[in-house]
């Protein structure tokens, strides 16, 4: 969790708006900092988290979670996260026949696959338990990343039905969040990604956008960060609220500042 | 080195910091540090596998790739467990040199190899490896290279005199280095060490004739038999961690050679809007997944410049850890360009991972150039530079 961005979105973790679909984006730069932000910030929240990490494994955002002052075991152990590691899974489905139908299933299909198996899992960490008392916040679920599923064969349009589906389930019914990263290809040409990121930027209501600089690489300024406020489901004659900030990541933190008034410059 | 061979012995503290995976207990993932500690495998016995050491940013381990100049603009080596993709050039000259390297690097610090190709045999490969240069001629050769080189670059630069004190890429070879090793290309490598070497080989035309009875996925058949091929060897012999008596612990050095090309039956290299579109970025996926949970480095080669569809490049770019990308000078414009006329291409660092890290970390050096000299590979930075203030 950093601070200043905590800030700059005007969050703590002990007021954290629920019901809210959150999009992350990246363009040209690594915007896995962000995940991580989300990541140690609900856990200090106090939410059930369920993260769909397909991308790295565990150890890796257990480390740089210590970094952020959380621990990925103890939450896993005492049940606020429940963490699915694509990269183990993946191996455990290809190479070893399951029984019942697991999260990841769509990796044995031909066709352009189905997610449903994927939902029933997230439903299954999320759903409240039924003593009526409410050990955690609200559920949070986040994905990263989204994209990956397109390169694994899920057709665009099964990854925005999966959104749907935990959007109605997790915003709605529950009143928890949904936080997930797509990457933006840019000029590489990418309909399916291109399809995926505008469906999901319609539908969410808060979109963070890592790019890097349009003048190139440069040591003290990683990218530049967007962010837009949006209200999806009211037609409004205001715009939505956006700020860019430029950032520097470190080695525990992320500073932020406005543009071009790094320090390194000034 | 001392500090890092040291576990603490509360292994499942809140203060621990390695992921205890539940079946495998081994995982490439260790932080270097008195608070370091693995379940049933000491850290003290990872740290002393030879051929590798832990990098100063995040602990993590690495594998030297053979080239010492790429090592250190790599971050010090190749992480394990990750990937290193390299964008062949145009004709495929110097491509198969990089993976060459990386293979005898293997050979040389006693690593485990798993060499696939569609093309060759991995038997006639691994004849064609460059010897390495033992440390006291080493010297003297590199020496002989070096020299030849100052002698042009002598003269002083009258107006840009501030460039002469950039520095140069290429180190000299420090006497009696564990990481990292020279080798003389124009000389084949010696046929004991090759013999007393363990390794795998899968050559497709021998492999594909069985049939398969898996049922029908989005994966091509080669793909599927050349990973089960990769997760057979890992289990066997114990990279993953499942032979807990196994005494010494050992890194497998896995090379795919031109992966995506139409010999291992995938058409992304033919057409825009082809069938097998998501073959070779499953493949990847999967060969993420088994590289993570194992004590292995995979260097690939892809003919990039020939994949029709530029959505397939980036979400392979994405799927791999560390790309690096050569471009020749054959054929094209720049042959005849007098900036490029002490160099035989440009090598572009697109990619490095950044594991067990926030920090956004960027190769600093952004214009490099390769040469193919009689006995070496040099990479240096080329013609004038400005650094960004």
């Amino acid at each position: 969790m950093f601070p200043e961005l905590n800030n700059l979105l005007n969050t703590t973790p002990d007021q954290t708006e629920q019901g809210k679909l959150t999009l992350l984006c990246d363009a040209k730069t690594d915007g896995s900092f962000l995940v991580h932000h989300f990541l140690s910030f609900y856990l200090k929240a106090n939410c059930k988290v369920c993260f769909v990490a397909l991308i790295q494994s565990f150890s890796h955002y257990n480390i740089v979670g210590q970094k952020l002052g959380v621990s990925l075991t103890t939450a896993r152990e005492c049940g606020q996260l429940v963490f699915l590691e694509g990269l183990k899974s993946a191996v455990d489905v290809f190479f070893r026949p399951q029984e019942e139908p697991h999260p990841l299933q769509f990796l044995r299909e031909a066709n352009s696959g189905n997610l449903q198996p994927l939902y029933e899992f997230v439903q299954e960490a999320l759903k409240p338990m039924d003593s009526g008392e409410a050990a955690w916040r609200c559920p949070v679920l986040l994905v990263d990343d989204l994209s990956v599923l397109l390169s694994l064969g899920v057709g665009a349009v099964a990854v925005l039905d999966f959104i749907h589906y935990c959007r109605a389930t997790v915003c709605r019914e529950w009143k928890g969040n949904v936080v997930a990263l797509v990457h933006d290809s840019g000029d590489a040409e990418d309909e399916e990604n291109d399809i995926l990121l505008n469906g999901l930027g319609h539908q969410s209501h808060l979109i963070l956008r890592a790019e890097g600089l349009a003048t190139g690489f440069c040591k003290d300024v990683h990218g530049q960060l967007r962010i837009l406020w949006r209200r999806p489901s009211e037609p409004t004659a205001q715009r939505d609220r956006s700020l860019t900030y430029q950032y520097k990541i470190q080695d525990k933190n992320v500073s932020f500042f406005a543009k071009g008034m790094s320090p390194a410059v000034l | 080195m001392a500090a890092a061979a040291t576990c603490s012995t509360g292994t499942r503290s809140t203060g621990s910091v390695v992921a205890a995976a539940s079946r495998n207990s081994v995982t490439s993932f260790q932080r270097r540090g008195p608070r370091a500690s693995g379940t049933d495998s000491g850290c003290s016995r990872l740290v002393s596998i030879a051929g590798t050491r832990p990098s100063v940013r995040n602990g993590q381990l690495l594998v030297s790739t053979g080239l010492p100049a790429l090592d250190q603009l790599l971050g010090g080596g190749l992480a394990v467990g990750t990937v290193l993709l390299i964008e062949e050039d145009k004709y495929n000259i110097y491509s198969p040199l990089l993976f060459k390297y990386f293979l005898a690097e293997g050979i040389v610090t006693g690593h485990t190899l798993l060499v696939a190709s569609a093309k060759e045999d991995p038997a006639d490969i691994l004849q064609e490896l460059p010897a390495p240069l033992l440390d006291d001629n080493c010297k003297k050769e590199c020496d002989e290279d070096i020299y030849n080189h100052k002698t042009e670059s002598n003269i002083k630069m009258k107006i840009a005199w501030r460039y002469q004190l950039l520095p140069k890429m290429e180190a000299r070879p420090v006497s009696s280095s564990r990481f990292g090793h020279y080798y003389d290309v124009s000389k084949r490598i010696p046929q004991e060490l090759i013999e007393a070497s363990k390794w795998h080989g899968f050559f497709l035309p021998e492999k594909i004739s069985s049939t398969l009875n898996l049922e029908p996925c989005s994966l091509s058949h080669s793909y599927i038999k050349l990973l089960q091929f990769i997760q057979n060897i890992i289990y066997e012999e114990g990279f993953d961690g499942s032979n807990p008596q196994k005494k010494q612990k050992n890194i497998l050095r896995i090379g795919i050679q031109n992966l995506g090309s139409p010999l291992w039956g995938d058409d992304i290299c033919w057409t825009e809007n082809c069938d097998s579109n998501h073959s070779l970025t499953k493949f990847l996926y999967m060969l993420r997944g088994l590289l993570r949970s194992s004590l292995s480095a995979c260097i690939i080669t892809v003919p990039t410049h020939l994949i029709q569809n530029k959505a397939i490049i980036a979400r392979v770019t994405n799927l791999s850890d560390t790309v690096v990308g050569l471009e020749s000078f054959i054929g094209s414009e720049k042959e005849t360009n007098p900036l490029y006329k002490d160099y035989h291409g440009l090598i572009h660092i697109r990619q490095i991972p950044q594991l067990n890290n926030l920090i956004y970390d960027v190769s600093d050096v952004k214009d490099l150039a390769f040469k193919l000299k009689r006995k070496l590979f040099t990479i240096e930075h080329w013609g004038l530079h400005i650094r960004p203030i």
